[in-house]
């Protein structure tokens, strides 16, 4: 399933928060180095969709496959069933997420944060975590910051930190959950920076939730609307900001880009 | 009314402790310090047991803090001492136990058993106070990074808890310092007794339980200066100080590390 190419492969995705239906059969396929940004008004759904894909939130209905793998369901006579914990857990460490309020680990350096779960959850060497991960902060740009800790960083220096610790795990997918939202203003550009290097230098397949139009119309192959849980439109950026096709688009972008 | 007073005994306690009375303070303290250990324990095992997706764990560590918050300390040392011998005619505690270091007779070892599962109810929920108020984003990035339930609890969640846990934890103490006394009553010799014991020979109640209660004060009041310096570390920790908790405890020891080396010289 897997050979043809995709990264992720979510059909019909459901999800339910008690009545409050958030994702009403939401389809997305990515493909191997393609970033995709997702974009839509607060309660559209994206937070929630991104969230499903490494399974923090359970799903209703649909399914979702990362790399041709159903992410946190076994299928057993044609119905799904919740996985256990430690393969859900082997999935997860496939995918990176970075999150709207970076959730380093507080009682623990830069460089600790970038190699727990290298060390902890792969089991690769101490020493080869450490050289792999001064290598990581270096390419974040936070070399010399490799034994502070997060909390005598700025949000800026911490997302990027957050990015780092993510990409340790060397994931297939990665994905940003409003990465930059929860910044001052001066501090966006540097971690947008990062993301971008990592789109275009290294063909990293990611998916971003996100209010930057900038950057979506510079890095992103794909862009996508959604809109009341469901994917209304999506083009590459060239198309998709210029002549929109959807009212309900043109009128979001019309308030996002002034 | 002062001069009633035996003043001459009051110094004596204070000032010139004899050695009966010096094991029963080390009893008291043994005594503290293995029960709140063993209400560490069991309170983490019923809170990790509480937030179980097994039901009838939670239930079960529902119901141990219903019992052991609800009933009197001192008829849970009762049963614990007693109970087992008159319910099913067997004696559960032996004459003695050895803890490595030295031994503890049986009666004090019920009393420490006891103390310590009725303190575990009282940990369970400062525990789980102390997990609760760890920011629910850290579970989920330490999940998201690959670990499982167990793997982020012990490495992510529970780490950064401890700092919620510590301040009640010393109120726990201090407060058990002083009930652990209760197990005079099933016949431990230790601070409080060996102030009963002398008392009702002399019958000079006033001068031995002056004595006592200072002993007890001066018992809490290190206790407090520890208490301190340990949130000291804590606080400095949190605040995401330069040092590693190695390069800390390095740093602590540097002076007298630089004299052992000018004393070589």
């Amino acid at each position: 399933m897997s050979s043809n190419g995709l990264v992720l492969n979510a059909q019909d995705v459901h999800k339910r928060f008690g009545r409050l239906e958030v994702l009403k059969g939401v389809s997305l396929e990515v493909s191997r180095g393609e970033v995709v940004c997702v974009i839509g008004p607060s309660g559209s759904g994206k937070t929630t969709f991104i969230r499903c894909i490494n399974h923090l939130e359970k799903i209703d209905g649909g399914r979702i496959e990362v790399n041709g793998h159903l992410i946190g369901y076994r299928e057993r006579n044609g119905k799904l069933i919740e996985d256990t914990e430690s393969s859900i857990a082997r999935q997860r460490a496939e995918i990176g997420m970075v999150f709207q309020r970076f959730n380093l680990f507080p009682h623990k350096t830069a460089l600790e944060n970038v190699i727990e779960a290298p060390v902890h959850v792969r089991g690769v060497p101490k020493q080869q975590a450490t050289r792999e991960g001064e290598a990581l902060l270096a390419r974040v740009g936070l070399a010399e910051k490799r034994n502070v800790y997060p909390g005598k960083l700025s949000g800026g220096q911490q997302q990027r930190v957050a990015i780092a610790r993510a990409l340790a795990m060397k994931p297939t997918l990665l994905l940003f959950d409003e990465a930059t939202s929860a910044l001052d203003p001066e501090m966006i550009g540097e971690v947008l920076d990062v993301m971008k290097g990592l789109a275009t230098d290294f063909q990293t397949t990611m998916i971003v939730v996100t209010h930057e139009m900038g950057f979506a119309r510079e890095a992103a192959n794909r862009v996508v609307m959604m809109d009341d849980g469901r994917i209304i439109e999506e083009g590459v950026p060239e198309h998709f900001f210029r002549e929109p096709r959807e009212e309900r688009t043109k009128q979001f972008l019309s308030k996002i880009l002034i | 009314m002062l001069a009633a007073i035996d003043w001459h005994i009051l110094w004596q306690r204070i000032f010139h402790p004899d050695h009966v009375f010096l094991l029963a303070l080390w009893r008291t303290i043994y005594i503290s310090v293995l029960a709140q250990i063993l209400g560490v324990i069991l309170g983490l095992i019923a809170a990790l047991m509480r937030m179980s997706r097994i039901a009838p764990l939670r239930w079960l560590s529902g119901l141990y803090v219903l019992v052991f918050r609800g009933t009197p300390v001192i008829v849970q040392i009762f049963f614990v001492y007693f109970g087992a011998n008159l319910l099913f005619g067997f004696t559960l505690i032996p004459n003695s136990v050895n803890v490595g270091l030295f031994s503890i007779d049986g009666a004090a070892f019920a009393g420490i058993t006891a103390l310590g599962i009725n303190e575990g109810a009282y940990m369970r929920e400062i525990i789980r106070a102390g997990i609760d108020a760890v920011d629910k984003g850290q579970m989920e990035a330490a999940r998201s990074l690959g670990m499982t339930y167990r793997q982020a609890m012990r490495r992510i969640v529970l780490p950064q808890a401890t700092r919620f846990i510590v301040p009640p934890l010393g109120n726990e103490f201090n407060n058990m310092m002083k009930t652990s006394s209760l197990v005079f009553f099933i016949g431990v010799t230790e601070l409080f007794g060996d102030a009963e014991i002398r008392y009702s020979t002399t019958f000079k109640p006033v001068e031995y339980f002056l004595a006592v209660a200072f002993w007890y004060l001066v018992l809490t009041s290190v206790w407090s200066l520890i208490q301190a310096q340990i949130e000291r570390k804590l606080a400095a920790s949190e605040r995401g100080d330069e040092l590693s908790f190695r390069e800390r405890v390095f740093e602590a020891w540097a002076p007298v590390a630089a004299w052992g080396r000018g004393g070589a010289r």
